[in-house]
């Protein structure tokens, strides 16, 4: 578990206190994947940094585990970091050293000496991510994409219990960071890591997170389970990030339904629902008629979910909306 | 070597007495030059990674030591190599005994490169990515681990470019220490090349020390292109 109580974040720039992060609380259980979403400049690279203090808090304090890592001196610091691994936008691999060595690195670091095991370790990690042919390669002569399995093969040598994600995906093409995700996903599920991960892409988020927070210059606006914060989002902030990742209601706010006749509804369905034939059934039996005006049917991380919205008419609407929420559907109405 | 080309060289340069003194001012000139380097980069190269680690925005930012040894690095490299030898006289005495010959060269030598060579080391080090630093430092990495570990080694190639321009700068301190006492090459360009008018000295050390840049900028291109890993 990692806990932030009453944390907060300022710089200091020619004499003035400049906030980077407001005052903020949040807990981030064991094994989930957490996603902090936000804008360049928001602050989820200081909130990321406050994990392994690589940014240290103004004031509040921080837990990981039972210790609270504001407190501790430079070893156990050192110590604690070695638990906690962390993958960037750009890599940051050593240039002037072979894949293998690069991997076996954060060894070295812990104090290992047994060169023999160090190697078998780095070999082990190298298989896990798929680069064992590259080994002995230079990062120069890798892709961007093997350049992160090997940032990733290097976060987890000394067995970290979480996994800090910094724009991880960020400099990658779209194929590349689904297979990336979908690593990253796979050591969640079998080493049971905790990956806190932050992005400004919305669909980095919708596709590995369980929770998510939004970050909006410096405070959070809005947190919870994905399948929450996606389908129903609040905070003028959210919707833009849930927006892009739905590009058919980019236009955000206002819905360009206006000569469409009939309510317009929004239908979210979760799981199951997703694939049970429910509102055709509704409607044979209210007799309502509709119009499919947008909709999307995917995954939020293994949730099948789908969201249609809809133009409704007839004399039983209000009675068809009833039997949908009574069967497990959100409905919400559209104000145009 | 030089023996058994004696005849030829005594043909093209017959105002050269002594084979077997200019044969000695190489080896004097290269015992400087390998001594001097050598505690150049002894000394500068924990400079400069001191001078780098206490910069701005850097692991030990401290703003006064830095100030404090900019300001030294900069007093020594704004005087030029012939004065600061001699203002350093009484002090060469104290440390090695003699203000004369290789010994006496040594340590102007040295404090005359060192700072040159700390502020090279500083630049180079700069020129690590500030990502690879922040990865070392969230892996636990101690102070001692990044210098060890990710500065050098990342810097190699930049920082073998900074031993070959130090050398070189070397090569030319040493020809002027010839001219207040030395010994090597410059003294013997100074005394007869320059004192006696016998220029055939003249061109034979000069074209002596164009041979030995030569070799030192080749031998430290190949070493950074061996160590370029970008």
């Amino acid at each position: 578990m990692i806990r932030f109580i009453d944390v907060h974040k300022s710089y200091r720039v020619e004499g003035k206190d400049v906030p980077a992060l407001e005052p903020f609380s949040l807990e981030i259980a064991d094994g989930e994947v957490f996603g902090i979403i936000g804008h360049s400049g928001a602050g989820k690279s200081t909130l990321v940094r406050l994990i392994n203090l690589l940014e240290r808090p103004t004031g509040g304090r921080i837990l990981v585990g039972d210790t609270d890592i504001t407190a501790l001196s430079d070893a156990p610091l050192r110590a604690a970091r070695q638990r906690i691994g962390m993958i960037f936008q750009h890599f940051n691999l050593l240039a002037s050293q072979t894949v293998v060595e690069n991997v076996a690195f954060p060894l070295r670091l812990a104090g290992d000496k047994d060169t023999k095991a160090i190697r078998a370790r780095a070999d082990e990690l190298l298989q896990h991510v798929g680069l064992s042919v590259h080994a002995n390669k230079y990062p120069s002569q890798l892709s961007g994409g093997q350049k992160q399995r090997v940032g990733i093969a290097r976060a987890l040598a000394n067995h970290p219990s979480i996994l800090l994600c910094d724009e991880a995906t960020s400099a990658l093409d779209p194929q590349t960071t689904a297979s990336v995700l979908d690593l990253l996903a796979q050591i969640n599920r079998e080493l049971k890591l905790t990956i806190v991960l932050i992005t400004h892409e919305m669909d980095v988020v919708r596709r590995v997170c369980d929770r998510v927070a939004v970050l909006d210059t410096g405070r959070i606006v809005e947190h919870g389970a994905v399948a929450d914060v996606f389908l129903h989002p609040k905070h003028p902030t959210t919707r833009r990030f849930v927006n892009e990742a739905l590009p058919e209601e980019a236009a955000g706010e206002r819905l360009p339904y206006e000569h469409v006749p009939g309510r317009i509804m929004r239908l979210s369905f979760r799981g199951e629902a997703t694939w049970s034939p429910t509102l055709g059934r509704v409607t044979r039996e209210t007799g309502v008629d509709f119009n499919i005006l947008a909709g999307r049917i995917d995954r939020i991380k293994d949730l099948p979910y789908g969201q249609l919205t809809l133009a409704m008419q007839g004399a039983n609407v209000d009675a068809a909306l009833r039997a949908l929420r009574e069967a497990g559907i959100e409905v919400e109405e559209l104000a145009r | 070597m030089i023996t058994a080309h004696l005849p030829l060289l005594q043909t093209l340069f017959p105002n050269i007495d002594d084979w077997g003194e200019l044969g000695q001012a190489c080896v004097d000139t290269l015992l400087m030059l390998g001594a001097s380097l050598l505690l150049t980069v002894l000394i500068g190269l924990p400079l400069g990674v001191l001078l780098f680690l206490t910069g701005k925005g850097q692991l030990h930012a401290m703003p006064k030591l830095y100030g404090a040894l900019s300001l030294v690095v900069n007093v020594l490299r704004s005087i030029p190599f012939i004065i600061l030898m001699i203002v350093l006289m009484p002090l060469t005495y104290v440390l090695v005994g003699t203000k004369l010959g290789i010994r006496g060269a040594i340590p102007p030598l040295v404090i005359g490169a060192a700072p040159f060579f700390a502020r090279l080391v500083e630049t180079a080090l700069r020129e690590v990515e500030q990502g690879v630093i922040e990865a070392s430092q969230a892996m636990g990495a101690s102070t001692w681990q990044i210098v060890r570990y990710v500065l050098l080694p990342e810097a190699r190639a930049s920082l073998w470019a900074g031993v070959t321009v130090t050398a070189i700068a070397l090569v030319s301190y040493t020809a002027m220490g010839g001219a207040i006492g030395a010994g090597g090459l410059g003294d013997l360009a100074y005394r007869y090349g320059y004192l006696s008018y016998k220029s055939d000295y003249m061109v034979v050390t000069v074209l002596l020390l164009i041979a030995l840049v030569q070799i030192l900028q080749m031998a430290g291109d190949r070493i950074v292109a061996h160590y370029s890993r970008r």
